[in-house]
């Protein structure tokens, strides 16, 4: 049995491939903004229009609603909603699952359409879904980048001091 | 999961606040909130019914400081206490790095304390984590009312200590927390116990609020080290 929840890294080639993929998208769908939310409630990334709310509160809110879906999918005998949408007067949001660990959310208005939304969100969802499997097969600590906290006990028992 | 996110320089861990309901989880993350100065901590965020009992999670981002140039982000989250809120409670554990559980020290609490705890472990090994692998720790709370049941009683109750099959592990091990104790030690019977760390608290003036998050913090971060 792990220990717990594994751990994983993001580095800065990461975000580039990331950012490309998500501008081309953003351009092709015209939506205003697109961000991706680990599982566990951490912000990934944002790409776009730089929004106004708090995204740290908004990605919390994003991975506890879709976790809420995937249970709800199970009552009724589905084993999970891979895609959610919410719609508002002026602006709706999509979600998107992405190698069952990322959810990319992306807000829209009505600039665009659904339609158009979801149908330019496949190849960006497949494309992610690919590069995420191999950041999580990777872990936290691939041979490339050492582990920043290897042999840091003394720094962060002096924090907490 | 903790994040290392190489990309804006942040360590991204999520610590969980677990315990039978009424037992001041919630006040912990207000107190921490009240405290903090605003530059370090986010908004605190409440799923709560109308009468103020959790219905989902509350949550409360903190900065705790700078390693090696990478900021320490700690999302704090606590679940819903009501023993029917289970299905919502243990989405809150996906991806946990550090349990914090708030104990009800009252005698009369006793029984919805082991409920509570043995619901933790049942929630926890769904998901195949080992609580007894990673950061956890214990709050006994309300210590201040007189109905309080002594911290040896809770102790033999919620943390007789779970037994060490891993031959490295089992030598003496002082309890960093608490000079006298040990956290490891050797029972009579011949076997390894582990216990984990304790601390007194009444949230509701702040007593033992920071001992705590300190505490499992600083385990979140060694299991990373």
């Amino acid at each position: 049995m792990p220990v717990g929840a594994a751990s994983w890294s993001f580095t800065e080639d990461d975000f580039g491939a990331i950012t490309k993929s998500l501008e081309r998208f953003l351009f092709d769908s015209n939506a205003r903004c697109a961000l991706l939310v680990d599982r566990s409630g951490q912000l990934v990334a944002t790409v776009g229009e730089q929004p106004k709310f708090d995204p740290t509160a908004f990605a919390t809110l994003t991975a506890a609603d879709f976790s809420a879906n995937d249970q709800l999918a199970k009552l009724i005998g589905e084993n999970d909603f891979n895609s959610l949408f919410h719609q508002g007067e002026k602006e709706s949001m999509y979600l998107a699952d992405i190698a069952r660990r990322v959810i990319l959310v992306v807000l829209f208005d009505n600039r665009t359409t659904l339609g158009l939304v979801r149908l330019k969100m496949k190849a960006t969802v497949d494309e992610l879904s690919k590069f995420f499997e191999e950041v999580f097969k990777r872990g936290a600590n691939d041979a490339s980048k050492p582990n920043i906290l290897a042999g840091a006990d003394d720094e962060i028992d002096k924090l907490f001091q | 999961m903790s994040m290392i996110n190489y990309a804006s320089r942040e360590i991204n861990c999520k610590i969980v606040y677990y315990g039978p309901g009424l037992g001041v989880k919630t006040t912990n993350l207000e107190h921490v909130y009240g405290k903090v100065s605003p530059d370090t901590r986010g908004k605190l965020i409440s799923l709560a019914t109308e009468t103020e009992r959790t219905l989902f999670f509350d949550f409360l981002p903190v900065d705790l400081g700078t390693i090696r140039g990478f900021k320490t982000r700690f999302h704090l989250y606590t679940v819903p206490g009501q023993v029917y809120y289970n299905a919502s409670r243990k989405l809150i554990l996906k991806g946990v790095d550090g349990i914090v559980f708030v104990a009800d020290s009252q005698i009369e609490r006793m029984e919805a304390n082991q409920e509570a705890m043995q619901n933790l472990y049942d929630n926890m090994s769904e998901y195949g984590y080992d609580l007894t692998r990673m950061p956890f720790v214990i709050q006994y709370n309300k210590r201040d009312l007189p109905n309080a049941a002594p911290i040896r009683d809770l102790q033999s109750a919620l943390n007789p200590g779970w037994e060490i099959s891993d031959p490295s592990r089992m030598r003496v091990t002082a309890n960093p927390f608490r000079s006298g104790e040990n956290l490891v030690e050797q029972l009579q019977t011949g076997e390894w116990v582990e216990h984990a760390p304790y601390f007194d608290a009444v949230a509701v003036t702040g007593e033992g609020v920071f001992d705590t998050l300190k505490a499992v913090s600083k385990l979140v971060l060694k299991s990373l080290a």
